[in-house]
């Protein structure tokens, strides 16, 4: 097996734009930057302020996105900065994508128009047809398709290897990790651009993660201590990285940030005590073994947090465990790519030589990966 | 040499288990008598109110039902009927012995769950989305969650087949059933898993997917007869018709699968994708990235052109998608493609959007087994920009490999070759 190593990181969430502003974060420990009154009662963490132009610099490439195809866009490009690749046209041609995300937005005014006009619609079969016929805008499609971020990257970036989006939430993330780091590993693959995105500032998924009752109200608490009302706050915002073989990296000058050791990955009958049994079986087979740092995907919701809490503190008794939804809040799909760098970037700065990353699904699947020194980090 | 293993050295990949279910019916059988006697799947929609719509066709499938009549549910249960016939196939009982990798379509919150959360918040104003939050937080609608999340579909499948592993839902658009078995079979070259039941499935036919299409002029609007709307190569062709529909193939090591004397239906030689960053509905003009995924397949499955038998196209029937998937064939195949036998399912069953890579990669095997290639129907007027050798009515020849396309919206491009015996 052939290791495969970080070389590039792209990430903006709450805590801000690029690496720095994370690690900063990360070590700052303050409360993520909250907005609990938009849509009251549901706090969200908003993704901080972007100057897209940065990134994405046609306009209309920007118009023809929605907000979760742009923050997942910018994040791809910062992550290509960073690997020394936006540049290499060559190198992009040929490089991989792994995206884990849901879909995309709606247009809140059209749907909240054509339920009321349904209601009192004599035939409210051809008067939805009418309206949507009507009021859609074609082009809003391609702004909601999931594979759609992927194919965005492809056409402002030019990453145009080939794409796959996974989907399933938290573990689709996870998932992209596992498949992106087994293809280089196995070498099928020599370069992956890999990550999420996710944008938490919209009513749709707001409904859907109400609906179950999993949204923690009315105001933020760290994830750890939400007994009182457990459930997760949405966040803005998006993850990417590039992994590629250790030796690919080398030949090409590229810096490696961390080496992506293993991701281990499962889907277990969810029952009392069946999250901190995976987690423990995940841990070992992921090789696990001091990690000076532990960073937790867990979400807040009742029972599965404090099950996983217990198991972190039972397998790294040295290591502080750290929820990311104390640092950019629930990114869902996102969550793990921002686990996994935010681990790269503890070890790249010489602050941990071995990263314990765990993400557990609100529904389902639980994922652990370690990442450790590359010996030319420190 | 090791027969279980390729030229490059990696375990050889077998079929052991076919699945389909489409609009032409329930089950393999069913479905290869209807298509190679050229009957087709596409009706009038009746699902669903029509008037108005430029659209009024669809390749549903209406004998199988969900309650409730939403997409993610109906796909559950096409997948479920199709990968049921597939394991039993495979001859495998109680848990499945791999991964499972599944193609499934985006899900949303769907129309009529919308209107039943309006109606609960019983505003008398205009409906917002706060309306809509207000009624969610009364907990009845709490089962709702599950039913809207992405990960259901596949979580559910995992249940009943008993997979190992976190199984994958996957979309690469119009490519993504192909995608699901390209995942599966590099799994087990990767020697991480000796079996993976790969699926597509798609039951998305329903008002705002189909205006959906119809909005970005994708969908022919010939409604009458139904029959003859889906035109693959044809000059007179105007868009595709949606399908529904579902396949899952059971994959395996050749190992394993001839070590417990499993049948083995055919091989998949090679997979091969490239993206397109062109546009994101529209191929690079020059055809590039569909010429490098045909090429990457074939290289992949250490073929050389003159080895495919037949194509198993993508053949949507939009004026934009065969003109350049034939001239993608015409490059990598050369002069030899104007009499290489061409065919698109599309035609009777419609296009099954993210099943399609799935079902046209059963009716590729289906085809090696019966040395039949399916017609292409509707084909009355050629079209002079494509000189292919498209089939009409059922062709017997022998076939030992089979070259299935599958192209997508936002530059996907993923090509399968498959094959009766190994390369």
């Amino acid at each position: 097996m052939r290791p495969v190593v970080v070389t590039g990181l792209g990430l903006v969430s709450c805590a801000g734009e690029g690496v720095e502003a994370h690690v900063a974060a990360y070590r700052a420990g303050a409360a993520p930057r909250t907005d609990a009154e938009t849509f009251a009662p549901y706090p969200v963490h908003p993704v901080a302020p972007l100057t897209l132009d940065g990134q994405i610099p046609k306009k209309s490439d920007q118009r023809q996105m929605e907000p979760w195809q742009r923050l997942g866009v910018y994040a791809a490009g910062l992550a290509l900065d960073a690997a020394g690749a936006k540049a290499d046209a060559a190198l992009k041609a040929a490089m991989h994508l792994v995206v884990a995300a849901g879909g995309g937005e709606r247009d809140y005014a059209v749907d909240g128009q054509i339920l009321t006009g349904l209601r009192g619609a004599a035939d409210p079969g051809s008067y939805l047809n009418e309206r949507l016929q009507n009021d859609l805008r074609p082009t809003l499609f391609l702004a909601q398709l999931s594979n759609l971020l992927a194919g965005n990257i492809a056409i402002v970036h030019g990453v145009t290897g080939a794409s796959r989006t996974f989907m399933g939430e938290e573990s689709s993330g996870v998932d992209a990790l596992r498949i992106a780091q087994a293809r280089i590993a196995a070498g099928q693959l020599d370069i992956v651009l890999v990550g999420g995105s996710y944008n938490a500032e919209r009513a749709d998924v707001l409904l859907i993660h109400e609906m179950g009752g999993y949204l923690r109200k009315p105001d933020y608490r760290p994830v750890f201590d939400r007994g009182d009302a457990p459930g997760f706050i949405l966040a803005s915002g998006a993850a990417f990285l590039v992994l590629e073989a250790e030796e690919h990296a080398k030949n090409r000058g590229a810096r490696a940030l961390a080496r992506l050791d293993a991701v281990a990955s499962d889907r277990t009958k969810r029952r009392n005590g069946s999250v901190a049994e995976s987690l423990t079986q995940l841990w070992g087979k992921a090789g696990l073994l001091t990690p000076d740092a532990v960073i937790s995907a867990a979400t807040g919701c009742a029972g599965i947090t404090a099950e996983e809490h217990d198991a972190l503190t039972t397998l790294a008794p040295q290591a502080p465990v750290r929820a990311l939804g104390d640092l950019t809040g629930h990114t869902l799909e996102a969550a793990a790519p921002f686990g996994a760098a935010i681990a790269a970037a503890l070890v790249a700065e010489g602050e941990a030589g071995e990263v314990a990353v765990t993400a557990v699904g609100h529904r389902r699947g639980e994922g652990v990966l370690r990442l450790t020194t590359t010996g030319e980090g420190r | 040499m090791n027969r279980d293993r390729d030229a490059m050295g990696r375990p050889l990949v077998a079929v052991t288990g076919i699945g389909v279910v489409t609009s032409l019916g329930q089950g393999v059988a069913d479905n290869w008598a209807a298509l190679t006697a050229g009957h087709s799947g596409i009706h009038a929609i009746t699902r669903f109110p029509t008037e108005g719509l430029r659209t009024r066709i669809a390749g549903t499938v209406d004998f199988i039902a969900a309650d409730p009549m939403v997409a993610p549910l109906l796909s559950e249960r096409f997948a479920e009927a199709a990968a049921d016939e597939a394991v039993a196939q495979a001859g495998l009982s109680g848990d499945f012995p791999g991964a499972l990798f599944m193609a499934v379509p985006p899900v949303e919150i769907e129309w009529p769950q919308r209107q039943a959360l309006a109606e609960a918040a019983a505003t008398n104003g205009d409906v917002t989305y706060s309306d809509l939050l207000r009624a969610a937080a009364s907990r009845r609608f709490d089962d709702w969650h599950d039913l809207f999340i992405f990960g259901t579909v596949a979580d559910r499948i995992a249940d009943r087949f008993g997979t190992r592993g976190s199984p994958i839902s996957l979309s690469t658009a119009c490519s993504s059933g192909a995608t699901a078995i390209q995942l599966g079979v590099e799994a087990i070259r990767r020697g991480e898993v000796e079996a993976a039941l790969c699926i597509g499935t798609d039951g998305s036919v329903n008002p705002e997917s189909l205006i959906r299409f119809s909005l970005l002029s994708a969908l022919s609007t010939q409604n009458d007869p139904p029959e003859a709307a889906s035109k693959p190569f044809a000059k007179n062709r105007d868009g595709f018709v949606m399908g529904e529909g579902a396949a899952a193939l059971v994959l395996e090591d050749a190992a394993r699968a001839r070590a417990r004397g499993a049948r083995i239906l055919g091989y998949v030689l090679g997979c091969g994708e490239k993206g397109d960053g062109f546009h994101r509905t529209r191929s690079s003009p020059d055809g590039a990235p569909i010429i490098a995924a045909i090429r990457a397949a074939l290289d992949d499955a250490g073929l050389h052109p003159d080895r495919i038998d037949t194509v198993n196209a993508h053949g949507t029937g939009t004026p934009e998608n065969d003109k350049m998937e034939a001239m993608g064939c015409l490059a990598v195949f050369g002069e030899r493609m104007r009499s290489v036998p061409i065919s698109s399912n599309k035609s009777m069953i419609g296009h099954t959007l993210t099943a399609a890579g799935a079902v046209e990669a059963a009716f590729s095997l289906l085809t090696i087994a019966h040395g039949r290639v399916p017609p292409t129907l509707n084909y009355a007027v050629p079209d002079p920009g494509i000189p292919l050798d498209v089939v009409t009515t059922a062709r017997d020849v022998p076939v030992t490999t089979v070259l299935s396309n599958s192209f997508g919206f936002g530059g996907q491009n993923t090509c399968l070759v498959f094959g009766a015996e190994p390369a």
